[in-house]
C-alpha cells in the first residue's frame, strides 16, 4: 500500500479552521455543514427549539433534511442531505452500547426520508471534534475526501482520485493516510460506501473503528435504504474524522457518577447472566438463527416458510466455531455486550480478491438469515463471503438477501430465465449465483445491476418488460414502502404484521419485534393490547436513535428478577436505567412518561415528512400478503395443518371438502381483515386519523405543533 | 509476585487498612477511596481486594490493563477511556470506581495496609 502515492494525488479544494470547542451536557451546541458542490463548509449553532424539540441523532437529522429538501425533492438531487450524528447521550464510555451515529438521507428505495443506526467511531469522534451533527450537501464533480482533525481544529476537502474503492481496503488506506503514527490509528473513523454503491439503490454505508488487539479496521454498516448510494452520487469518496483523547468525561456531563454507577451495575448483569441468555459476548446476533427455525420463524424461500431441515448446517454453533476473536468486542469503548463478531483470516473464493485472506465482520442474524436461509443457501462459507462483498461493495445484506429471494422465486416460478438473467441460475440454493451477481452490481453489469435496484423497482420492470403477472409479484415481493423486509417471517403474529407494515421508514425491526409477546407468549391477545405494544415499543425504541443509544443492551440482557416485574416485555430496571443516563448527561429531570413523549415528537415529525413527502398514508401501510399468510398452494400444503385448524376455529370457515384454493382465499379474506383492524387500533392510539394523519390535537399535545407541521397536516385532514 | 492474601477470620473490621490505603494513594483518609475493602456482613467480616488474577486485562478494550515485570496487574490512566467494564466483570469485585475520578483503580500490592493490619489478617505473599 503506497500511501504517500494515494496521498500525493489528492487536491486541496477547501480548508477551513475553527475554535475547538467543550461539551455542555451532552451537546457541542454547534453542527457543521458541508456543501460538496461549492465547497462550502460553515458551522451552525444548535437552537433551543433543536434540542427541546428533536433531542439529537435521528431528530436533528430529520429536522435538517426537512429544511433542506422539498417535497419534490429526490434522492438525488444536490439539495438532498446526508446528515450523520450521534445524540447528546452518544459518546459516554460507561454505558453499553452508547457510540451509535445515526444516519438520515431521503432513500433511492423509499423517496422518503431514511434513518440507519450504525456503531463505529464516527459519531463520538465528530462530537469531541466539535460537532453535533454534519450535514452534507451538493454533488461534487470528482470524488472527493472530506477530513475532520478535532484535535487542530481543521476541515479539508480534498480531491482524491486513486484510493480504493470497496471499504475494506479503502479504510484500511484512510486510517493509514491520516493517522500520525500506529498508536493514533485508534483516532481515526472513515465512513465511505463501495463500488457496489455506485449502481445499486441498496448501496450502505460503512463506519470503521480501529481493532488495538487485531491490528485492522472493522467495519460497522448503517445498512438500510440506499444512503450508500446517495454518497456515492454525491462524488463522496469517504469521510475522515480524527481525534485523540477520548476519556470517560468529555460529554462533561451533569452527574459523572450517577453515569458511571449505572454503567457498572449493567456491566455487572452483563458478567453475570449473559452467558446464560443471550450469549451476545460469545456468539452475537447469530445466537437466534436455530431458535427461530425451532420457532417457525426464519425466513426460508422468499418467506415461504419459517423452518428448515438444513439450519443445522448454519445453526450459531457453525459459526461460533468459525469466529477466530478470542475476546470479545464492541464497536464502542464501553460497550460490554459486545456483539461485534469477526471470522480472521477468511479466505475469499470468489470475485477480485479472490485467495486473499480477509477479516469477515460478522455473521449477524439478518446476514445468516437473509443471505442464507431465504434464499435457500445453507452454506456457512457461502453465507460468510456474501457478507464480506455485501460490507465492502457497500450493499445492505437484507436487502439484498430479501431481493434475491425474490428473484430467486421469480426464476423458481418462470418470471425470468436464464436468457433474462444472463445465464444466472438463480434457484433457491445457488450460492455461486448470488455470488456472481453481487460480484455484476459491484462492475455495474449485467442482471446484478437490475437487481440492485430492489424489489419495488424489478416488479414494475418483470411485469412491464416481461409479461408476469403483478398481483402475484405484489403477493411474493417483500418491500413495503420501496424497502425490502428484515428477516422474520411474520406470518403467525399479527402485531409483527404491524410491527413491520406500521412504520416510518418501511419492514425492518427497529421499531417493534413483537413476535414471541404475541405469538408465542400471548401476552397481547386484543386489538387494543397489541396496538398499546405498537405505540409503546416503537417510541420506546425510537428514543435510541435520538440519543446515539444500540438496542440492544436493552432488552438482550434482562437483569434477575424481571420476569417478576409489572411489565417483563419492557425491561422497567433498563428504561429507568435510560432516565437516569439521560438525565445524569444533560442535566434534565425526566421521568419513563417523558421519554416516550420526546420520541412521539420526533415520530410524528417523521410521519409527516413522509406525507410531506407524498407518503405516508394507510395506503402505504400496506404489507404483501407473503408477509400476513400462505399465497401458494405449495405454502398452505406445508402448514395444512394449521391452518385448517384456524380456519375451524378463528374463522369460522370450515375446511372440509374445500379445494386448497378455498381455503387460501378464505384464509387471506379473514387476516387481511384482520390487519385492517389491527391498523384502526394502532392509528388511534397513535392520535392519527384513520388514513394515518396525524391529528392536530395530538401534534398540540406532545408538543410538536410547528408551523411548518401543522401546515403540512392541515392539507391532509 | 506478590499478592495481597486474607484471613478474614482474624479481621476486626476496625478499617486501619482502608485508611491506610485512601492515605497512601489518595491522601486522605476515605474508605471510598480504598483499594481493599472490608464489609461487615452477617455471617462474618469479608476483605475484597485484588489477587492479581488478570481476568480485567482481557475485558480491557483499549489495552490499558497489562501485567507489570513483577506481576502486577496495573491501570494506565492514560489509556483508560473510563469505561468501567473491569469494575463489573471483576470476579473479586476489587475493582473500584469513585465519582472523583473517571479512571477505575485498584490494589497493587504495596502492603503499605498490612503494616497498619493489627491482627494478621493480611499479608503480603509471593506467590
Amino acid at each position: 500500500m503506497n500511501i504517500e502515492k494515494l496521498k500525493s494525488a489528492h487536491k486541496l479544494l477547501s480548508e477551513y479552521k475553527y475554535e475547538l470547542g467543550k461539551l455542555e451536557k451532552g451537546y457541542t451546541n454547534r453542527t457543521l455543514y458541508i456543501n460538496v458542490s461549492d465547497n462550502t463548509i460553515k458551522e451552525k449553532s444548535v437552537t433551543q427549539l433543536m434540542k427541546d424539540k428533536f433531542i439529537g441523532g435521528k431528530g436533528f437529522g430529520l429536522y435538517y433534511l426537512w429544511n433542506a429538501v422539498t417535497p419534490e425533492t429526490k434522492w438525488n438531487d444536490p439539495e438532498n442531505e446526508i446528515v450523520i450524528g450521534s445524540g447528546p447521550i452518544g459518546g459516554i464510555t460507561q454505558y453499553p452500547g452508547a457510540g451509535k451515529s445515526l444516519v438520515c438521507s431521503l432513500s433511492p428505495l423509499t423517496g422518503m426520508p431514511m434513518d440507519s443506526n450504525v456503531g463505529g467511531y464516527f459519531g463520538p469522534l465528530l462530537k469531541f471534534s466539535g460537532f453535533d451533527a454534519l450535514e452534507l450537501q451538493g454533488k461534487a464533480d470528482k470524488d472527493v475526501i472530506i477530513f475532520i482533525d478535532g484535535n487542530k481544529g481543521t476541515i479539508t476537502i480534498e480531491e482524491a482520485p486513486e484510493e480504493a474503492a470497496d471499504s475494506h481496503v479503502l479504510g484500511e488506506q484512510l486510517t493509514e493516510m491520516y493517522a500520525e503514527n500506529e498508536e493514533d490509528k485508534r483516532n481515526i473513523s472513515v465512513v465511505s460506501a463501495g463500488s457496489a454503491a455506485n449502481h445499486a439503490y441498496m448501496g450502505l454505508l460503512n463506519f470503521t473503528f480501529y481493532d488495538v488487539r487485531r491490528k485492522q479496521i472493522r467495519l460497522k454498516q448503517a445498512g438500510r435504504g440506499g444512503i450508500g448510494t446517495v454518497f456515492r452520487d454525491k462524488h463522496i469518496k469517504a469521510l475522515v474524522v480524527r481525534f485523540a483523547g477520548v476519556k470517560g468525561n468529555l460529554n462533561n456531563p451533569d452527574d459523572q457518577g450517577k453515569i458511571n454507577r449505572t454503567g457498572i451495575k449493567l456491566h455487572k448483569e452483563i458478567h453475570d447472566y449473559d452467558a446464560q441468555q443471550c450469549k451476545m459476548r460469545q456468539v452475537g446476533t447469530a445466537n437466534i438463527i436455530e431458535v427461530m427455525d425451532q420457532y417457525d420463524l426464519l425466513p426460508t424461500h422468499n418467506y415461504k416458510f419459517g423452518s428448515h431441515l438444513d439450519t443445522f448446517k448454519i445453526s450459531s454453533k457453525v459459526f461460533t466455531g468459525m469466529i477466530t476473536q478470542n475476546t470479545p468486542d464492541g464497536c464502542w469503548y464501553g460497550c460490554s455486550l459486545s456483539c461485534a463478531k469477526a471470522v480472521d483470516h477468511f479466505e475469499l473464493k470468489t470475485g477480485p480478491y479472490k485467495g486473499q485472506k480477509v477479516i469477515v465482520d460478522g455473521p449477524e442474524y439478518e446476514n445468516a438469515a437473509g443471505l442464507g436461509s431465504n434464499c435457500g443457501i445453507f452454506d456457512p462459507h457461502a453465507v460468510l463471503e456474501l457478507n464480506f462483498y455485501c460490507d465492502t461493495y457497500a450493499i445492505d445484506t437484507i436487502s439484498y438477501g430479501t431481493t434475491t429471494a425474490f428473484v430467486m422465486e421469480c426464476y423458481e416460478n418462470g418470471i425470468i430465465n436464464k436468457e433474462i438473467t444472463g445465464g444466472l441460475e438463480l434457484h433457491f440454493g445457488n450460492a455461486d449465483a448470488s455470488l456472481e451477481m453481487l460480484h455484476q452490481m459491484s462492475r455495474g453489469e449485467g442482471f446484478g445491476r437490475l437487481v440492485g435496484l430492489g424489489i419495488r423497482n424489478l416488479k414494475r420492470i418483470f411485469a412491464e418488460q416481461y409479461g408476469a403477472d403483478p398481483v402475484f409479484l405484489n403477493d411474493i415481493g417483500m418491500e413495503q414502502k420501496g424497502l425490502e423486509f428484515s428477516e422474520y417471517m411474520p406470518k403467525e403474529s399479527l402485531a409483527q404484521q404491524g410491527g413491520y407494515g406500521l412504520t416510518n421508514k418501511g419492514p425492518q425491526h427497529d421499531e417493534a419485534w413483537l413476535i414471541f409477546m404475541d405469538m408465542v407468549n400471548n401476552q397481547i391477545p386484543t386489538f387494543e393490547d397489541k396496538a398499546e405494544a405498537l405505540h409503546y415499543f416503537p417510541m420506546f425504541r425510537t428514543w435510541f436513535g435520538l440519543n446515539g443509544l444500540c438496542k440492544l443492551p436493552w432488552n438482550d440482557i434482562v437483569p434477575a428478577g424481571n420476569k417478576h416485574t409489572d411489565e417483563p416485555a419492557k425491561i422497567p430496571e433498563h428504561v429507568q436505567n435510560y432516565v437516569d443516563i439521560f438525565n445524569g448527561v444533560t442535566g434534565n429531570n425526566i421521568d419513563k412518561e417523558q421519554l416516550i413523549v420526546q420520541s412521539e415528537r420526533v415520530y410524528n415529525f417523521q410521519r409527516i415528512f413522509n406525507i410531506r413527502m407524498g407518503f405516508g398514508k394507510r395506503i402505504h401501510d400496506a404489507i404483501p400478503y407473503r408477509a400476513m399468510g400462505p399465497v401458494t398452494v405449495e405454502e398452505y400444503l406445508s402448514r395444512a395443518e394449521r391452518y385448517d385448524g384456524q380456519l375451524k376455529e378463528l374463522v369460522g370457515f370450515n375446511p372440509e371438502g374445500k379445494t386448497t384454493e378455498e381455503k387460501i382465499a378464505a384464509m387471506r379474506a379473514y387476516r387481511e381483515d384482520q390487519y385492517q383492524k389491527l391498523t384502526d387500533a394502532v392509528y388511534k392510539r397513535r392520535g392519527w386519523t384513520m388514513d394515518g394523519v396525524p391529528t392536530i390535537e395530538h401534534l398540540k399535545s406532545i408538543g410538536m405543533d410547528l408551523p411548518e407541521v401543522l401546515e403540512v397536516v392541515k392539507k391532509h385532514l | 509476585m506478590k499478592v495481597l492474601k486474607r484471613k478474614p477470620e482474624l479481621c476486626i473490621a476496625c478499617h486501619a487498612c482502608e485508611s491506610a490505603c485512601s492515605n497512601t494513594w489518595f491522601k486522605e483518609d476515605n474508605i471510598e477511596k480504598s483499594c481493599i475493602k472490608i464489609k461487615e456482613e452477617e455471617k462474618g467480616n469479608v476483605i475484597v481486594s485484588c489477587t492479581q488474577c488478570g481476568e480485567c486485562i482481557s475485558v480491557c478494550q483499549v489495552e490499558a490493563i497489562t501485567r507489570d515485570k513483577n506481576g502486577i496487574v496495573r491501570i494506565n490512566k492514560k489509556a483508560c477511556v473510563g469505561c468501567f467494564m473491569c469494575v463489573g466483570f471483576c470476579p473479586e469485585l476489587a475493582m473500584f470506581m469513585n465519582d472523583e475520578y473517571i479512571e477505575p483503580f485498584k490494589c497493587v500490592s504495596c502492603g503499605q495496609c498490612v503494616k497498619q493490619c493489627p491482627t494478621g489478617a493480611i499479608y503480603i505473599e509471593e506467590v
